[in-house]
Protein backbone atom coordinates (compact mmCIF):
# COMPACT_ATOMS: atom_id res chain seq x y z
CA UNK A 1 0.00 0.00 0.00
CA UNK A 2 3.05 1.86 0.66
CA UNK A 3 4.13 2.01 -2.86
CA UNK A 4 0.93 2.45 -4.10
CA UNK A 5 1.00 5.61 -2.83
CA UNK A 6 4.37 6.92 -3.61
CA UNK A 7 3.83 5.61 -7.20
CA UNK A 8 0.67 8.04 -7.01
CA UNK A 9 2.36 10.66 -5.71
CA UNK A 10 5.64 11.18 -7.80
CA UNK A 11 3.13 12.33 -10.23
CA UNK A 12 1.74 15.12 -8.41
CA UNK A 13 5.22 16.61 -8.15
CA UNK A 14 8.73 15.15 -8.25
CA UNK A 15 8.33 14.14 -11.75
CA UNK A 16 5.41 16.28 -12.81
CA UNK A 17 4.59 14.87 -16.22
CA UNK A 18 5.10 18.30 -18.60
CA UNK A 19 7.22 20.50 -16.38
CA UNK A 20 10.34 17.72 -15.04
CA UNK A 21 9.35 14.91 -18.08
CA UNK A 22 8.47 17.46 -20.56
CA UNK A 23 7.03 14.53 -22.42
CA UNK A 24 3.61 15.46 -24.29
CA UNK A 25 4.17 19.28 -25.06
CA UNK A 26 2.00 19.55 -27.90
CA UNK A 27 -1.34 19.59 -26.12
CA UNK A 28 0.39 21.65 -23.45
CA UNK A 29 1.16 24.35 -25.79
CA UNK A 30 -2.00 24.14 -27.92
CA UNK A 31 -4.92 23.70 -26.03
CA UNK A 32 -4.16 25.75 -22.80
CA UNK A 33 -5.87 28.40 -24.33
CA UNK A 34 -8.30 28.65 -21.43
CA UNK A 35 -8.76 26.87 -18.29
CA UNK A 36 -11.67 24.78 -18.89
CA UNK A 37 -10.32 22.82 -22.55
CA UNK A 38 -7.02 22.63 -20.60
CA UNK A 39 -9.37 20.59 -17.23
CA UNK A 40 -10.78 18.76 -20.26
CA UNK A 41 -7.93 17.51 -22.42
CA UNK A 42 -6.09 16.90 -18.95
CA UNK A 43 -9.15 14.18 -18.05
CA UNK A 44 -9.67 12.45 -21.24
CA UNK A 45 -5.46 11.85 -20.93
CA UNK A 46 -5.93 10.77 -17.58
CA UNK A 47 -8.29 8.12 -18.62
CA UNK A 48 -6.42 6.90 -21.28
CA UNK A 49 -3.24 7.01 -19.45
CA UNK A 50 -4.72 5.05 -16.59
CA UNK A 51 -6.97 2.25 -18.64
CA UNK A 52 -3.47 1.98 -20.88
CA UNK A 53 -1.23 0.96 -17.99
CA UNK A 54 -3.34 -0.71 -16.46
CA UNK A 55 -3.99 -2.74 -19.93
CA UNK A 56 -0.41 -2.63 -20.79
CA UNK A 57 0.74 -3.97 -17.04
CA UNK A 58 -2.01 -6.79 -17.59
CA UNK A 59 -0.79 -8.32 -20.66
CA UNK A 60 3.29 -7.51 -20.23
CA UNK A 61 3.94 -11.00 -19.85
CA UNK A 62 2.64 -12.36 -23.01
CA UNK A 63 3.74 -9.72 -25.49
CA UNK A 64 7.10 -10.63 -27.53
CA UNK A 65 9.15 -7.59 -26.64
CA UNK A 66 9.91 -6.94 -30.49
CA UNK A 67 6.89 -6.20 -31.41
CA UNK A 68 5.70 -4.42 -28.07
CA UNK A 69 5.77 -0.78 -29.26
CA UNK A 70 3.06 -1.69 -32.00
CA UNK A 71 0.87 -3.44 -29.14
CA UNK A 72 1.21 -0.56 -26.90
CA UNK A 73 0.22 1.91 -29.70
CA UNK A 74 -2.75 0.07 -30.84
CA UNK A 75 -4.17 -0.28 -27.48
CA UNK A 76 -3.76 3.11 -26.57
CA UNK A 77 -4.88 4.32 -30.05
CA UNK A 78 -8.38 2.20 -29.47
CA UNK A 79 -9.07 3.66 -25.86
CA UNK A 80 -8.34 7.12 -27.59
CA UNK A 81 -11.32 6.02 -30.67
CA UNK A 82 -13.60 5.17 -26.97
CA UNK A 83 -12.85 8.35 -26.04
CA UNK A 84 -13.72 10.22 -28.97
CA UNK A 85 -17.36 8.74 -29.10
CA UNK A 86 -17.16 9.08 -25.36
CA UNK A 87 -16.58 13.10 -25.87
CA UNK A 88 -18.97 12.74 -28.95
CA UNK A 89 -21.84 11.32 -26.96
CA UNK A 90 -21.76 13.61 -23.68
CA UNK A 91 -19.47 16.46 -24.02
CA UNK A 92 -19.72 17.58 -27.95
CA UNK A 93 -18.88 21.26 -27.15
CA UNK A 94 -15.47 20.15 -25.61
CA UNK A 95 -14.67 18.54 -27.98
CA UNK A 96 -15.33 20.93 -30.98
CA UNK A 97 -13.06 22.62 -28.69
CA UNK A 98 -10.48 20.58 -28.32
CA UNK A 99 -10.27 19.40 -31.98
CA UNK A 100 -7.72 17.53 -33.62
CA UNK A 101 -6.02 17.17 -29.88
CA UNK A 102 -8.26 14.84 -29.10
CA UNK A 103 -7.14 11.75 -31.82
CA UNK A 104 -3.69 13.38 -31.05
CA UNK A 105 -3.83 11.32 -27.92
CA UNK A 106 -2.74 8.49 -29.12
CA UNK A 107 0.84 10.02 -30.33
CA UNK A 108 1.21 12.24 -26.55
CA UNK A 109 4.54 10.88 -25.96
CA UNK A 110 3.38 10.37 -22.57
CA UNK A 111 0.88 7.57 -22.80
CA UNK A 112 3.65 5.70 -24.68
CA UNK A 113 6.57 6.88 -22.38
CA UNK A 114 4.68 5.48 -19.54
CA UNK A 115 3.84 2.45 -21.21
CA UNK A 116 7.46 1.66 -21.75
CA UNK A 117 9.24 2.97 -18.74
CA UNK A 118 6.52 1.51 -16.47
CA UNK A 119 3.35 -0.47 -17.31
CA UNK A 120 5.47 -2.81 -19.01
CA UNK A 121 7.73 -3.43 -16.09
CA UNK A 122 5.59 -3.57 -12.98
CA UNK A 123 2.72 -5.32 -11.44
CA UNK A 124 -1.39 -4.27 -12.08
CA UNK A 125 -1.92 -2.10 -9.06
CA UNK A 126 1.05 0.03 -9.58
CA UNK A 127 0.83 0.76 -13.11
CA UNK A 128 -2.27 2.13 -11.92
CA UNK A 129 -1.45 4.36 -9.52
CA UNK A 130 1.04 5.72 -11.98
CA UNK A 131 -1.14 6.10 -14.23
CA UNK A 132 -3.69 7.95 -11.79
CA UNK A 133 -0.36 10.31 -10.60
CA UNK A 134 0.98 11.18 -13.71
CA UNK A 135 -2.80 11.71 -15.52
CA UNK A 136 -3.63 13.92 -12.44
CA UNK A 137 -0.18 16.19 -12.41
CA UNK A 138 -0.78 16.10 -16.39
CA UNK A 139 -4.42 17.88 -15.41
CA UNK A 140 -3.11 19.96 -13.06
CA UNK A 141 -0.49 21.46 -15.32
CA UNK A 142 -2.60 21.75 -18.15
CA UNK A 143 -5.11 23.83 -15.93
CA UNK A 144 -2.27 25.80 -14.26
CA UNK A 145 -1.04 26.92 -17.60
CA UNK A 146 -4.70 27.34 -18.87
CA UNK A 147 -5.52 29.75 -16.01
CA UNK A 148 -2.11 32.01 -16.56
CA UNK A 149 -3.09 32.01 -20.02
CA UNK A 150 -7.05 32.50 -19.71
CA UNK A 151 -6.46 35.41 -17.12
CA UNK A 152 -4.10 37.58 -18.52
CA UNK A 153 -4.98 36.66 -22.56
CA UNK A 154 -8.61 37.37 -21.50
CA UNK A 155 -9.24 38.31 -18.39
CA UNK A 156 -11.50 35.66 -17.90
CA UNK A 157 -10.95 32.43 -15.27
CA UNK A 158 -13.34 29.39 -16.45
CA UNK A 159 -14.94 32.18 -18.37
CA UNK A 160 -16.25 34.62 -15.27
CA UNK A 161 -14.24 37.74 -15.40
CA UNK A 162 -11.81 38.03 -12.62
CA UNK A 163 -9.73 41.52 -13.22
CA UNK A 164 -10.07 45.13 -12.65
CA UNK A 165 -12.12 47.20 -14.79
CA UNK A 166 -10.40 48.73 -17.98
CA UNK A 167 -7.85 45.81 -18.09
CA UNK A 168 -6.29 45.50 -21.51
CA UNK A 169 -6.13 41.50 -21.95
CA UNK A 170 -2.59 40.76 -23.76
CA UNK A 171 -3.80 38.86 -26.79
CA UNK A 172 -0.91 37.75 -26.95
CA UNK A 173 -1.19 35.36 -24.27
CA UNK A 174 -3.86 33.34 -26.37
CA UNK A 175 -2.39 32.73 -29.32
CA UNK A 176 0.70 30.45 -30.13
CA UNK A 177 3.39 32.29 -29.07
CA UNK A 178 2.24 32.81 -25.75
CA UNK A 179 1.75 29.30 -25.04
CA UNK A 180 5.78 28.99 -25.72
CA UNK A 181 6.56 32.28 -23.58
CA UNK A 182 4.28 30.79 -20.62
CA UNK A 183 5.66 27.34 -20.37
CA UNK A 184 9.27 28.89 -20.91
CA UNK A 185 8.80 30.66 -18.16
CA UNK A 186 7.35 28.42 -15.75
CA UNK A 187 9.81 26.30 -16.52
CA UNK A 188 12.58 28.85 -15.43
CA UNK A 189 10.75 29.61 -12.24
CA UNK A 190 10.87 25.93 -11.63
CA UNK A 191 14.26 25.79 -11.96
CA UNK A 192 15.14 28.74 -9.96
CA UNK A 193 13.13 27.37 -7.11
CA UNK A 194 15.03 23.87 -6.97
CA UNK A 195 18.51 25.79 -7.34
CA UNK A 196 17.70 27.68 -4.47
CA UNK A 197 16.80 24.27 -2.19
CA UNK A 198 20.02 23.28 -3.15
CA UNK A 199 22.15 25.80 -2.66
CA UNK A 200 19.83 26.05 1.15
CA UNK A 201 20.89 22.08 1.34
CA UNK A 202 24.57 22.54 0.90
CA UNK A 203 25.01 25.43 2.70
CA UNK A 204 23.41 23.54 5.57
CA UNK A 205 26.12 20.85 4.70
CA UNK A 206 23.84 18.12 4.48
CA UNK A 207 23.88 17.64 1.23
CA UNK A 208 26.80 18.81 -1.54
CA UNK A 209 25.87 20.24 -4.71
CA UNK A 210 25.25 17.85 -7.51
CA UNK A 211 28.96 16.09 -8.69
CA UNK A 212 30.04 17.40 -11.83
CA UNK A 213 33.45 17.13 -13.45
CA UNK A 214 33.36 21.11 -15.06
CA UNK A 215 31.92 22.43 -11.83
CA UNK A 216 28.34 22.81 -13.27
CA UNK A 217 28.98 24.40 -16.07
CA UNK A 218 25.86 24.65 -18.89
CA UNK A 219 26.42 22.33 -20.95
CA UNK A 220 26.05 19.70 -18.18
CA UNK A 221 22.96 21.89 -17.04
CA UNK A 222 21.47 21.43 -20.37
CA UNK A 223 22.47 17.85 -20.82
CA UNK A 224 20.57 17.00 -17.70
CA UNK A 225 17.69 18.98 -18.83
CA UNK A 226 17.01 17.20 -21.77
CA UNK A 227 17.01 13.81 -20.30
CA UNK B 1 -7.33 27.74 -53.38
CA UNK B 2 -4.48 27.50 -56.43
CA UNK B 3 -1.60 25.44 -55.47
CA UNK B 4 0.90 28.53 -54.67
CA UNK B 5 -1.28 29.53 -51.64
CA UNK B 6 -1.67 26.30 -50.48
CA UNK B 7 2.52 26.07 -50.59
CA UNK B 8 2.43 29.24 -48.75
CA UNK B 9 -0.14 29.48 -46.12
CA UNK B 10 1.23 25.98 -45.12
CA UNK B 11 4.83 27.38 -44.40
CA UNK B 12 4.35 30.40 -43.46
CA UNK B 13 0.88 31.09 -42.52
CA UNK B 14 -0.43 28.28 -40.52
CA UNK B 15 3.79 26.86 -39.55
CA UNK B 16 2.98 23.50 -38.13
CA UNK B 17 5.17 24.51 -35.45
CA UNK B 18 5.07 28.04 -34.91
CA UNK B 19 1.41 28.80 -35.59
CA UNK B 20 -0.26 25.20 -35.29
CA UNK B 21 2.14 23.86 -31.79
CA UNK B 22 1.90 20.55 -33.59
CA UNK B 23 5.24 18.42 -33.33
CA UNK B 24 7.19 20.46 -30.45
CA UNK B 25 9.18 17.41 -28.98
CA UNK B 26 11.12 16.76 -31.81
CA UNK B 27 11.34 20.76 -32.38
CA UNK B 28 13.06 21.23 -29.06
CA UNK B 29 14.36 17.54 -28.80
CA UNK B 30 16.21 17.16 -32.18
CA UNK B 31 17.21 21.22 -32.76
CA UNK B 32 20.46 21.58 -31.17
CA UNK B 33 22.52 21.37 -34.41
CA UNK B 34 22.07 21.90 -38.14
CA UNK B 35 22.93 18.46 -39.71
CA UNK B 36 20.76 16.61 -37.30
CA UNK B 37 18.08 18.94 -37.48
CA UNK B 38 18.41 18.98 -41.45
CA UNK B 39 18.05 14.81 -41.08
CA UNK B 40 15.09 15.19 -39.13
CA UNK B 41 13.08 17.18 -41.10
CA UNK B 42 14.08 15.72 -44.28
CA UNK B 43 12.82 12.67 -43.28
CA UNK B 44 8.99 13.99 -41.58
CA UNK B 45 8.55 15.69 -45.08
CA UNK B 46 9.16 11.91 -46.20
CA UNK B 47 7.40 10.43 -43.92
CA UNK B 48 5.00 12.85 -43.92
CA UNK B 49 3.94 12.60 -47.43
CA UNK B 50 3.76 8.81 -47.84
CA UNK B 51 1.92 8.49 -44.69
CA UNK B 52 -0.70 10.93 -46.63
CA UNK B 53 -0.85 9.17 -49.73
CA UNK B 54 -1.54 6.10 -47.64
CA UNK B 55 -4.21 6.95 -45.71
CA UNK B 56 -5.99 9.39 -48.12
CA UNK B 57 -6.27 6.07 -50.30
CA UNK B 58 -7.18 3.64 -47.24
CA UNK B 59 -9.87 6.24 -45.68
CA UNK B 60 -11.70 7.13 -49.46
CA UNK B 61 -11.17 3.34 -50.64
CA UNK B 62 -11.79 1.15 -47.54
CA UNK B 63 -12.97 3.25 -44.66
CA UNK B 64 -15.77 5.31 -46.29
CA UNK B 65 -17.38 2.13 -48.25
CA UNK B 66 -17.09 0.07 -45.18
CA UNK B 67 -18.87 2.95 -42.75
CA UNK B 68 -15.63 2.49 -40.42
CA UNK B 69 -15.05 6.54 -40.11
CA UNK B 70 -14.88 6.31 -36.41
CA UNK B 71 -11.68 3.80 -36.58
CA UNK B 72 -9.98 6.83 -38.82
CA UNK B 73 -7.58 7.08 -35.59
CA UNK B 74 -6.28 3.57 -34.99
CA UNK B 75 -5.63 2.61 -38.70
CA UNK B 76 -3.59 6.00 -39.26
CA UNK B 77 -1.64 5.20 -36.42
CA UNK B 78 -0.86 1.57 -37.31
CA UNK B 79 -0.21 3.15 -41.00
CA UNK B 80 2.17 5.74 -39.86
CA UNK B 81 3.37 3.53 -37.62
CA UNK B 82 4.61 0.45 -40.08
CA UNK B 83 5.41 3.07 -42.85
CA UNK B 84 8.53 4.11 -39.94
CA UNK B 85 9.28 1.12 -39.43
CA UNK B 86 10.06 0.81 -43.62
CA UNK B 87 12.23 4.20 -43.34
CA UNK B 88 14.04 3.66 -40.32
CA UNK B 89 15.29 0.18 -42.31
CA UNK B 90 15.80 1.71 -45.68
CA UNK B 91 18.20 4.29 -43.87
CA UNK B 92 19.94 1.93 -41.45
CA UNK B 93 20.72 0.22 -45.51
CA UNK B 94 21.34 3.08 -47.58
CA UNK B 95 23.01 6.08 -45.30
CA UNK B 96 24.12 4.16 -42.21
CA UNK B 97 25.96 8.23 -40.69
CA UNK B 98 22.32 9.74 -41.28
CA UNK B 99 20.96 6.51 -39.03
CA UNK B 100 23.52 6.88 -36.57
CA UNK B 101 22.92 10.66 -35.84
CA UNK B 102 19.30 10.43 -35.84
CA UNK B 103 19.12 7.47 -33.75
CA UNK B 104 16.61 7.37 -31.50
CA UNK B 105 14.66 10.14 -33.03
CA UNK B 106 13.35 8.30 -35.67
CA UNK B 107 11.11 5.36 -34.03
CA UNK B 108 9.68 9.10 -32.11
CA UNK B 109 8.86 9.81 -35.85
CA UNK B 110 5.64 7.54 -35.29
CA UNK B 111 4.35 9.61 -32.05
CA UNK B 112 5.18 13.02 -33.87
CA UNK B 113 1.87 14.63 -34.33
CA UNK B 114 2.92 16.57 -36.86
CA UNK B 115 2.76 13.45 -39.47
CA UNK B 116 -0.79 12.09 -37.72
CA UNK B 117 -2.10 15.79 -37.94
CA UNK B 118 -1.33 16.39 -41.13
CA UNK B 119 -3.11 13.32 -42.10
CA UNK B 120 -6.12 14.01 -40.07
CA UNK B 121 -6.11 17.52 -41.01
CA UNK B 122 -6.50 16.63 -44.76
CA UNK B 123 -9.68 14.77 -44.03
CA UNK B 124 -11.07 17.28 -41.96
CA UNK B 125 -10.51 19.84 -44.98
CA UNK B 126 -11.15 17.22 -47.40
CA UNK B 127 -8.75 17.87 -49.73
CA UNK B 128 -7.97 16.30 -52.69
CA UNK B 129 -5.63 13.70 -53.09
CA UNK B 130 -3.07 16.14 -55.18
CA UNK B 131 -3.23 19.13 -52.85
CA UNK B 132 -3.14 16.83 -50.24
CA UNK B 133 -0.15 15.97 -51.03
CA UNK B 134 0.90 19.15 -51.63
CA UNK B 135 -0.20 20.26 -48.56
CA UNK B 136 1.60 17.68 -46.64
CA UNK B 137 4.69 18.12 -48.34
CA UNK B 138 4.75 21.89 -47.69
CA UNK B 139 3.94 21.58 -43.82
CA UNK B 140 6.76 19.24 -44.08
CA UNK B 141 8.91 22.00 -45.39
CA UNK B 142 7.36 24.59 -42.66
CA UNK B 143 8.57 22.20 -39.70
CA UNK B 144 12.16 21.32 -41.49
CA UNK B 145 12.29 25.63 -42.05
CA UNK B 146 11.44 26.07 -38.08
CA UNK B 147 14.14 23.21 -36.87
CA UNK B 148 16.89 24.96 -38.56
CA UNK B 149 16.37 28.23 -37.65
CA UNK B 150 15.86 26.89 -34.01
CA UNK B 151 18.86 25.10 -34.39
CA UNK B 152 20.66 28.13 -35.82
CA UNK B 153 19.78 30.32 -32.88
CA UNK B 154 20.92 27.57 -30.74
CA UNK B 155 24.47 26.59 -32.16
CA UNK B 156 24.95 30.61 -31.13
CA UNK B 157 23.41 30.55 -27.97
CA UNK B 158 25.83 27.46 -27.31
CA UNK B 159 28.32 30.37 -26.55
CA UNK B 160 26.43 32.68 -25.00
CA UNK B 161 25.61 33.83 -21.09
CA UNK B 162 22.18 32.73 -20.17
CA UNK B 163 21.27 32.87 -16.42
CA UNK B 164 21.12 29.56 -14.71
CA UNK B 165 17.52 29.13 -14.67
CA UNK B 166 16.70 29.95 -17.86
CA UNK B 167 19.68 27.69 -19.32
CA UNK B 168 18.41 24.70 -21.89
CA UNK B 169 15.04 24.03 -22.13
CA UNK B 170 13.38 27.26 -20.94
CA UNK B 171 15.32 29.92 -23.30
CA UNK B 172 14.31 27.45 -26.22
CA UNK B 173 11.06 27.47 -25.41
CA UNK B 174 11.41 31.71 -25.11
CA UNK B 175 13.08 31.62 -28.20
CA UNK B 176 10.44 29.67 -30.10
CA UNK B 177 7.86 31.70 -28.76
CA UNK B 178 9.36 34.76 -29.99
CA UNK B 179 10.13 33.26 -33.33
CA UNK B 180 6.26 32.30 -33.37
CA UNK B 181 5.35 35.67 -32.94
CA UNK B 182 7.49 36.88 -35.65
CA UNK B 183 5.79 34.43 -37.73
CA UNK B 184 2.26 35.45 -36.62
CA UNK B 185 3.33 38.90 -39.00
CA UNK B 186 2.55 36.65 -41.90
CA UNK B 187 -0.89 35.90 -40.90
CA UNK B 188 -3.48 38.36 -43.52
CA UNK B 189 -1.05 37.33 -46.56
CA UNK B 190 -3.17 34.56 -47.89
Amino acid sequence: MNRFMQELTKGLWKELPPFRLLLGLCPVLAVTKSASSGIGMGMAVLFVLTLSNMLISMVRNIIPSKVRIACFITISATLVVAVELLMQAYAYPLYLQLGIFVPLIVVNCIILGRAEAFAAKNPVHLAIADGLGMGLGFTMSLTFLGSIREILGAGTWFGHPVMWDGFQPFTIMVEAPGAFLCLGLTLAAMNYGTHRQIMKKSREGSEELPASPCGGCRACAMGRNKD
Amino acid sequence: MSVFEVFISAIFVNNIVLSQNLGNCPYLGCSKEKGVALGMGTSVIFVTVMATLCTWVVQKYLLVPTHLEYLQTLVFILIIASLVQFVEMFLKKAIPPLYASLGIFLPLITTNCCVLGVTLLVQREQYDLLSSLLYAFATGAGFLLALLLMAGVRERLETCRVPRALAGTPIALIMAGIMSLSFMAFKGMV
